[in-house]
């Protein structure tokens, strides 16, 4: 319904999304740019839950969905009425450009009454209204305050309201029902059983009639935030009182069991087995399990891939052969490995250290990650660069350094950059108290060889200006003895600040050694092709890797990211969960599933238009 | 002492139980302390929860002793404190132990203990004091009793989290009188409590603020203090906004809305303020929502009901906030039928509440709906409302009846609801009834009510007068409360407002000439205004005022001599006037007047006076007394022009004021015997030659 003076929400046969905002037009005026920032924080902090991806929010009047008598101006916030509002076939409506997401659960927007108007018009009704749009109306009319609700009769229910008067319109979206307030008193329910997908709307009908709406753009007269701490308030209550029946008893048990399942999942051997024994619960996969999967998690997390799939393959024989994507997926990464220096075949490939197999002691101190990114895990790479590990600073490392001149040469970035990480491998075995005299033949040789590869492939590589430590020339052995630490802190090496990285630890038989397994890697994608047809995601994947090798700075490269350590996690979980799967155990620990099972639920209960899930966000939850 | 005396008449009743119990206090009085400690612990464990055996102790005289081993310094401080811990367990039973407790100076000997240095005993003390005064049977006097009580308690405040708790709920249990608010005030309440507002304990929280909410009621001085307070860098009005946040404990919510409620009718917070009308106001009407408990929502009516009383903006605010007005009929719908059938247990708790309810809305539809026309529509519109008035007023409980005789005062003002909603639905009838026995405050109600029933456009009137009302306001007029004597005759003053000769001869005979002469010498102006109002609609029209001065018109003339000479407001001495006035109109009644120079002094003095309302009513008086169509006129003109009269009228022309001006034409020209001018003028004076007085009764 429209009648003169009337706030309403409507809703539209023909809705039109994806429409611009009002703002778009006018994006050089600073004040407007400053009070778009000030709107977006504001629906931002009011309807956190919603994802304006799909479902935008109301920002402005849409200059499309109105009346010719309706005029428009000030970002589309301002209406006026331009007809002659002679009788009630001149009444006129606009609505805003999106109707409101359920996702906002309790969603609020004000128009203040500018002016009046000329006020020659009494009540008249019922409308001649635009077709499709009087239907399920709901609005508070201006001249009587009355509600008027679909039919057109109306209800007596407020205040009237005139120039001057701030009239807000509250839709609860959780119990579907709306109230209005008029200049920041509420005025009590006006409609109970609202449909979805309503529109704020705004009718006029008097020559003169100005009102400005408010659908964040300024602080709202009415506390809004304070009625919806009141239903978060609730929803919380309702939530934390919620009849959990006759399982009443066992709720401990289940909570003990999902913390459990989640420690041994990850392999959090020990701490698993004392929450085991605290709670006086079993754990039902065997320690030595566990402590395989762990000690595979720990390689594939510090970038030794090649002896991670080694690993797997004598501790689960069969395994990665009936699971030939995942072989793939392993053995891509252990290609970009390669490039990064880390992985054995390119760090060591004369030496084989059986030690390796039995000496990962404790469980890995390297938190499995939930989300895309962490920033903790990230920060504490960081923070602790390769040679400190806690035990030498870096620049302590100089010092120690057997070419100083090189040294220096390297951090003006103008000589070979194989150099540095000589010097800087070279001090981290001192640090690690492991004198070792072939070390540093070796890499004195191999250093010569790199020069000359560097030119070669990847011109341009000593003139990387970030100094990046490799911890590719890493001893299996050193490695073995310091496990605990060097995974620790991030996998050691892949630090951004201390000296140059190099393609394959710059060795030029490392290098060599790559390219040859980029070839097997090619053929074993073939020979998948062959046997199970072509696969898409395997063939981005070979590319993304070889893509690596075209630049000159693989670390800074449009496909660079994957070089990142903790492109690891992925592929870790995936392997572990495949072992998990092999054993008959649970291949996500039921936390997750839980807590994965409980986000989905809330989005899908916006997307059924419960609007209860605004205050029943799982973040809310999770501190 | 009084536990002790009761003991042997239970004897016999609890002689088995006893033996056991009887153990537990001989171990009290081994030789050993070591022992006594281990019998006290024992005694403690073996109370709580266990009313019977709480009561046992008592009559078998633990509690002597107990007081004794906590007040004997040679005890040790474990010991003494677990004394007040049994004797606080103790005190957590019946009202009947809390009185045998208080009889043996429980409360004396415990603020004692709180001299002593040692924490836990102090906390152990005030949790049992707590517990004893927060019972209604504690008078609450005891705590004043001892002037270095307070200021030590406040002292106490800093020690711990639980004496906080402990003292601020004693604080606020035992602040029932502006004296007892003054004390506290100025030992510096304030100042020590406010800090406890942010306490991170709840319970500390609450108590503070239960604390500001029972110093600020009705008081001024500590309500202005209280604004100016910062807690944490905050002003202590939004920190009570804080906790009237919608998703804080409703009691919290409650009571922070009470403290400013109380600050603002202190006059401490304009009524316009947004912490007011944005927050406080909201808040109280969301307590009156179904949604609320029974408790919380009669305590929520009667706080805004008392927060808009004197104020029609904050009035008009609630009335379209959340469907108020809809919301208190639900108030009268306890016990439902529903509860009654499915629910023994909420039935009774309705049934408990039911009272409380009623009286409660009454209360808010009477504050309501005491000034804005649209409201009292509204209010009489809602369902069944006269009817709910009208069985109010006949309820058992005397709350209901005084809030249920508010409210239809309250409404009794409204021009149109006197005309429609009163008589169709004969409220009268019961106001009646009211009337004929109830206490006072009930009675100046009703009066009240009754006195704009009898205004004159009301159709109760007549049957109101038929049912013999005169008697009984007469009566009124004769008691010892002020407010029930204006009443009184503020009703008899309306009832003879245009009424016949018969009903005036009534109220003359009943009222009798003693009691109306008394009333014009009442130490209560108010009670002298409606008196000279009644004296004035007595006397209009010529045939009743010379009728009523034939028979009472010497005791008249001096009681308006005597009036005339007394200190009295400018308001006493102008209604005098116009009783002189009207005197003046009668036919034989003006020689009264004629032939008293005195009075014919006072009137010429009077006509001089500065204010213009006195000369303006003098002038009136002359006016009629030189009406020249009547007999004699001309005899009267020559009189008063020997007096000098028309040398003042002739000034007067010249006044500055329009409507005396007038007047004084009126009477110069008369004298000046211009009979065309007198026509014209005559009409005038018709209409006010005799003037009468009506009044609502706000």
């Amino acid at each position: 319904d429209i009648t003169p003076l009337s706030i309403s929400l409507s809703p539209c046969i023909n809705p039109k999304m994806a429409e611009l905002g009002a703002g778009s037009l006018l994006l050089g005026d600073p004040a407007f740019n400053y009070q778009e920032a000030e709107l977006n924080e504001r629906l931002k902090r009011l309807y956190p839950a919603v994802n304006e991806d799909e479902t935008p929010l109301p920002r402005s009047w849409s200059p499309k969905d109105k009346y010719s008598y309706i005029g428009l101006s000030q970002n589309n916030l301002r209406v006026h009425y331009k007809g002659h509002g002679k009788n009630h076939k001149d009444a006129a409506s606009v609505r805003a450009t999106h109707p409101i997401p359920a996702a906002c659960g309790i969603y609020y927007f004000e128009v203040k009454i500018v002016s009046k108007g000329l006020d020659f018009l009494s009540s008249l009704l019922p409308l001649s209204p635009i077709p499709g749009w009087d239907k399920h109306s709901y609005g508070y009319h201006g001249d009587d305050g009355h509600s008027f609700c679909s039919s057109g009769t109306g209800q007596p229910y407020g205040p009237t309201f005139t120039t001057g008067d701030v009239i807000g319109c509250c839709v609860n979206l959780i119990n579907n029902t709306c109230f209005y307030t008029k200049n920041g008193i509420s005025l009590g329910v006006a409609f109970t059983d609202l449909p979805p997908n309503l529109y704020p709307t705004v009718g006029l009908q008097t020559p003169g009639e100005i009102v400005d709406a408010n659908f964040g753009q300024q602080p709202f007269v009415f506390d809004i935030e304070d009625y919806m701490s009141e239903w978060r308030a609730k929803i919380h209550g309702m939530i934390a009182r919620f009849p959990i029946g006759e399982r009443l008893g066992e709720w401990q048990a289940v909570l003990q069991n999902m913390v459990s399942t989640y420690l041994v999942h990850h392999g959090y051997c020990a701490t698993a087995t004392a929450f085991a024994r605290a709670t006086e619960t079993l754990i039902q996969e065997d320690q030595t399990s566990i402590k395989n999967r762990q000690r595979i998690q720990k390689l594939v997390l510090a970038g030794r891939v090649g002896e991670a799939i080694e690993a797997t393959q004598q501790l689960y024989p069969g395994l990665l052969e009936h699971n030939p994507n995942l072989l793939f997926m392993l053995k891509c990464r252990q290609f970009v490995e390669m490039v990064n220096g880390t992985d054995s075949e390119v760090r060591c490939f004369s030496v084989r250290s059986p030690k390796s197999q039995d000496s990962y002691p404790g469980s890995p101190s390297l938190s499995p990650r939930h989300g895309a990114t962490n920033p903790n895990l990230h920060s504490a790479g960081a923070d602790s660069p390769t040679c400190s590990n806690g035990v030498t600073p870096p620049n302590k490392n100089k010092s120690h350094n057997k070419y100083p001149g090189v040294s220096s040469a390297s951090s003006s970035s103008s000589s070979s950059p194989s150099s540095v990480n000589y010097s800087e491998s070279n001090s981290t075995d001192s640090t690690k108290s492991q004198p070792h005299s072939g070390t540093s033949n070796q890499e004195e040789t191999s250093d010569s060889e790199m020069e000359i590869e560097a030119e070669h492939y990847t011109n341009g590589v000593a003139e990387n200006p970030s100094a990046r430590i490799m911890n590719g020339t890493y001893k299996h052995q050193e490695i073995l003895q310091a496990q605990d630490i060097s995974l620790g802190n991030g996998v050691a090496g892949t630090d951004d600040s201390c000296a140059s990285r190099q393609l394959c630890g710059g060795n030029q038989a490392a290098t060599e050694r790559m390219i040859q397994f980029g070839r097997e890697l090619q053929g074993l994608n073939e020979q998948l092709c062959r046997e199970y047809g072509k696969n898409v995601t395997h063939k981005k994947m070979l590319q993304d890797a070889f893509s690596l090798l075209a630049y000159s700075d693989p670390w800074n490269c449009p496909v660079g990211q994957q070089l990142d350590p903790m492109q690891r996690e992925n592929i870790c979980s995936a392997l572990n969960s495949a072992i998990l799967e092999s054993q008959n155990l649970p291949k996500q620990p039921p936390l997750m599933l839980a807590l994965g099972q409980a986000t989905e639920c809330v989005q899908l209960m916006a997307r059924v238009r419960s609007g209860s899930c605004s205050f029943a966000r799982v973040d809310n939850f999770l501190h | 002492m009084a536990c002790l005396l009761e003991a042997p008449l239970r004897i016999s009743v609890l002689s088995e139980v006893t033996a056991t119990s009887r153990h537990y206090v001989d171990r009290l009085f081994d030789p050993d302390p070591q022992k006594v400690l281990q019998g006290v612990i024992d005694m403690k464990n073996a109370v709580i929860g266990n009313n019977k055996q709480k009561a046992n102790l008592i009559v078998l005289g633990a509690v002597p002793r107990l007081l004794y081993l906590l007040q004997q310094g040679s005890s040790s401080s474990e010991l003494r404190a677990e004394c007040a811990v049994v004797l606080g367990s103790l005190a957590m039973g019946t009202e009947n132990n809390i009185k045998s407790l208080v009889d043996c100076h429980i409360i004396p000997a415990l603020l004692q203990g709180l001299l002593c240095p040692d924490l836990i005993f102090i906390e152990a003390c005030l949790r049992c004091l707590r517990t004893v005064f927060i019972s209604p049977v504690t008078p609450v006097q005891l705590l004043y009793t001892d002037p270095t009580v307070i200021p030590h308690l406040m002292s106490l405040l800093s020690r711990s989290q639980r004496t906080q708790e402990y003292i601020t709920q004693i604080f606020s249990h035992c602040c029932k009188t502006p004296e007892h608010q003054t004390v506290l005030f100025n030992h510096g309440a304030i100042q020590n409590i406010a800090p406890l507002l942010i306490s991170p304990s709840y319970k500390v929280r609450m108590q503070a603020l239960k604390c500001f909410s029972v110093l600020a009621y009705e008081n001024t001085q500590v309500s202005m203090t209280l604004v100016n307070v910062l807690v944490d860098e905050e002003l202590l009005s939004q920190v009570f906004v804080r906790m009237m946040q919608r998703d804080q404990p409703i009691d919290m919510q409650l009571t922070a809305a009470k403290c400013l409620t109380y600050m603002c009718r202190a006059g401490a917070i304009r009524t316009d303020d947004s912490c007011i009308v944005l927050k406080t106001l909201p808040c109280l009407v969301r307590m009156c929502s179904k949604e609320r408990l029974l408790e919380e929502r009669v305590e929520g009516a009667e706080t805004l009901a008392y927060l808009m009383e004197p104020d029609v903006e904050l009035q008009r605010i609630a009335s379209v906030t959340d469907h108020l007005v809809a919301m208190l009929a639900d108030y009268f719908k306890y016990p439902s039928s529903v509860s009654a059938i499915t629910d023994i247990k909420r039935l009774d708790h309705d049934l408990k509440h039911a009272h409380e309810l009623r009286q409660a809305a009454f209360k808010l539809y009477a504050s309501l709906g005491s000034n804005d026309e649209d409201i009292r529509k509204k209010i009489t519109e809602t369902e069944n409302m006269m009817d709910r008035i009208v069985s109010g007023l006949s309820e058992s409980s005397v709350k209901v009846r005084l809030a249920a005789v508010r409210c239809l005062h309250s409404l009794s003002r409204s021009v149109q609801q006197l005309r429609t909603s009163f008589h169709d639905h004969a409220v009268w009838k019961p106001l009646m009834k009211l009337l004929q026995n109830a206490p006072d405050e009930v009675l100046v109600m009703a009066s009240s009510t009754l006195c704009n029933l009898l205004l004159e456009f009301s159709p109760s009137k007549e049957p109101i007068l038929e049912s013999g009302v005169i008697e009984l306001l007469c009566s009124l007029t004769q008691s010892d409360s002020p407010a029930l004597r204006v009443n009184g005759i503020w009703a008899l003053m309306n009832m003879a407002f245009q009424a016949d000769q018969k009903v005036k001869g009534e109220i003359v005979r009943a009222l009798g000439t003693e009691q109306l002469f008394r009333l014009l010498s009442d130490p209560d102006s108010n009670v002298l205004m409606k008196t000279l109002g009644l004296l004035r609609n007595l006397l209009s029209t010529r045939p009743h005022i010379d009728q009523v001065m034939s028979s009472h018109g010497k005791q008249i003339m001096q009681a308006v001599t005597l009036i005339l000479e007394g200190e009295h407001s400018i308001e006493v001495k102008e209604q005098t006037l116009c009783i002189l006035a009207n005197i003046a109109d009668g036919n034989t009644a003006k020689e009264l007047i004629m032939t008293n120079d005195d009075i014919l002094q006072k009137i010429k003095y009077y006509m001089a006076h500065s204010n213009v309302k006195l000369q303006l009513a003098a002038t009136f008086c002359i006016s009629n007394l030189i009406w020249n169509e009547e007999d004699g006129s001309q005899e009267r003109q020559d009189k008063l022009r020997e007096l000098g009269f028309v040398d003042i009228l002739h000034k007067l022309t010249q006044a500055s004021d329009p409507n005396l001006c007038d007047r004084s034409d009126t009477a110069t020209h008369t004298s000046d015997l211009s009979p065309a001018f007198l026509q014209i003028l005559s009409s005038i004076d018709r209409q006010t030659g005799t003037n009468t007085c009506t009044l609502i009764v706000l």
